[in-house]
């Protein structure tokens, strides 16, 4: 009796959502333009995203760059439970297997202009070396891709919350749409390794 | 009863998946999905250079047999502690000349090999760059830094790079603390501020030997850290 009355129900349900407008106007991305925002300028609050799935805010700035001092308040990044594929790329300017992947992440955001994806560079910078180092290394490459700062040293705390995987070598990526991931433990060998590689995620 | 519940949620999920093109496409990709993780599971230690053929916590350490900055060969098997006596264990360390955060270690680990080799637990140092791939990691530049910062520990150079994958290290620095009959009994990192020495809350490593000398299990017996990857052609 009780299960008629869930499929009863499960039916209306279906039959109310399907009424809804067409798909170029995903339910999923309704329920978070914040996902998107950050291409923009500061991302607005919004009441209808749970407080741990927002995009995170940065303590400050420098230069442009979004600086976060702890792991928690980046933390939102690896949770974006929406159908934009991220690629989330840790490095450091002097990390060299880094900076020679730079321009493959480079042309992957270039090519995914206007999709449902973001290519974010977190750097893993020294403190003390981000005005010095990064800063004028972002202008002179003239970086495309998001580059936000995490400044939290306290490594043991994180790296198994981006992923188990990861042995905290850099660098490293993740590729993840939902519940869909992907870690690279290591640098990519090109372009087309890398595209392949969000390709496959994002498919799906 | 449990079963019409199940199909009902069976057909909840098609009859959502042919609402719109779209979602019907991402319902019938389930399947594969399900197939391909499994075999994307089996590649994985490859893909991501990850210690699948490495030594695990609990397991024999690999034997080797390196150059030292002096010169002269060191297996494993003969090196001594301080007081020329067979140790009690051995701090083995992958490092090298070029990695920041390795530099920022250099002074803790001339200071744990100073402290702890006089107990029976030398730093046994190996350098596993590939100098092709990182000429600041070449044996002469070895020896230069050895003697700039006075190591007075065995700075080996895992020519031929056969040590480190057998240990499974992906990272400089990165440290296996080994007991007296080579088991690996610790894996990580030496503190938990390996970018800043002034910042360290815990000294995992040096925690992690007072416990073995104890007789006990070091606990957690692995940390993470991030590192350089070691560097190869």
């Amino acid at each position: 009796m009780l299960s008629r009355l869930f499929f009863l129900l499960c039916c209306s349900a279906v039959v109310l959502s399907c009424q809804s407008p067409p798909s170029n106007e995903d339910p999923k991305k309704q329920a978070d333009p914040e996902a998107l925002k950050t291409q923009n300028e500061s991302p607005a609050t919004s009441a209808v995203m749970p407080l741990s799935k927002k995009w995170p805010q940065a303590d400050s700035t420098l230069a442009g760059l979004p600086i976060y001092t702890t792991f928690d308040e980046i933390a939102p990044l690896f949770e974006q439970d929406n159908d934009t594929t991220y690629v989330i790329n840790f490095w450091a300017t002097w990390c060299k297997p880094c900076v020679k992947e730079l321009p493959y992440f480079e042309a992957l955001n270039t090519s995914l202009q206007g999709q449902k994806a973001k290519v974010i560079l977190v750097s893993l910078d020294f403190p003390k070396k981000v005005k010095s180092s990064l800063i004028p290394f972002v202008e002179k490459h003239q970086l495309q891709s998001e580059v936000l700062v995490l400044l939290d040293g306290k490594y043991n705390d994180w790296i198994d919350r981006v992923d188990p995987k990861w042995t905290g070598a850099i660098p490293a990526t993740l590729i993840y749409k939902g519940q869909h991931r992907r870690f690279i433990g290591e640098a990519v060998e090109d372009t087309n390794e890398l595209q392949a590689a969000v390709e496959e995620i994002a498919r799906r | 009863m449990r079963h019409l519940i199940l199909l009902n949620a069976l057909l909840l999920f098609f009859a959502l998946s042919s609402c719109s093109d779209s979602a019907s496409q991402a319902g019938e990709n389930e399947q594969a999905d399900t197939e391909e993780a499994a075999k994307e599971e089996k590649a994985a230690p490859k893909a991501v250079a990850q210690p699948a053929d490495g030594v695990a916590v609990g397991e024999k350490a690999p034997a080797f047999e390196l150059k030292n900055v002096d010169g002269e060969r060191y297996a494993l098997d003969n090196i001594k502690d301080a007081n020329g006596e067979k140790p009690e264990g051995y701090i083995v360390i992958f490092t090298c000349n070029t990695c920041p955060y390795a530099v920022a270690s250099e002074q803790r680990i001339i200071d744990l090999h100073n402290k702890y080799a006089p107990q029976g637990y030398p730093v046994v140092a190996i350098q596993p760059n590939d100098p092709a791939a990182q000429p600041g990691d070449s044996f002469e530049k070895m020896q230069e830094r050895a003697k700039e910062m006075g190591y007075p520990f065995l700075y080996l150079f895992d020519e031929g790079q056969n040590v480190y994958p057998a240990y499974g290290a992906t990272r400089t620095p990165e440290v296996f603390l080994l007991d007296a009959d080579k088991v690996v009994r610790y894996h990580g990192a030496i503190d938990d501020s390996v970018r800043d020495p002034e910042a360290v809350e815990e000294k995992f490593l040096e925690k992690a030997i007072e416990t073995l000398k104890k007789g006990e299990a070091p606990s957690p017996a692995v940390t993470k850290a991030v590192g350089c990857t070691i560097k190869t052609v």
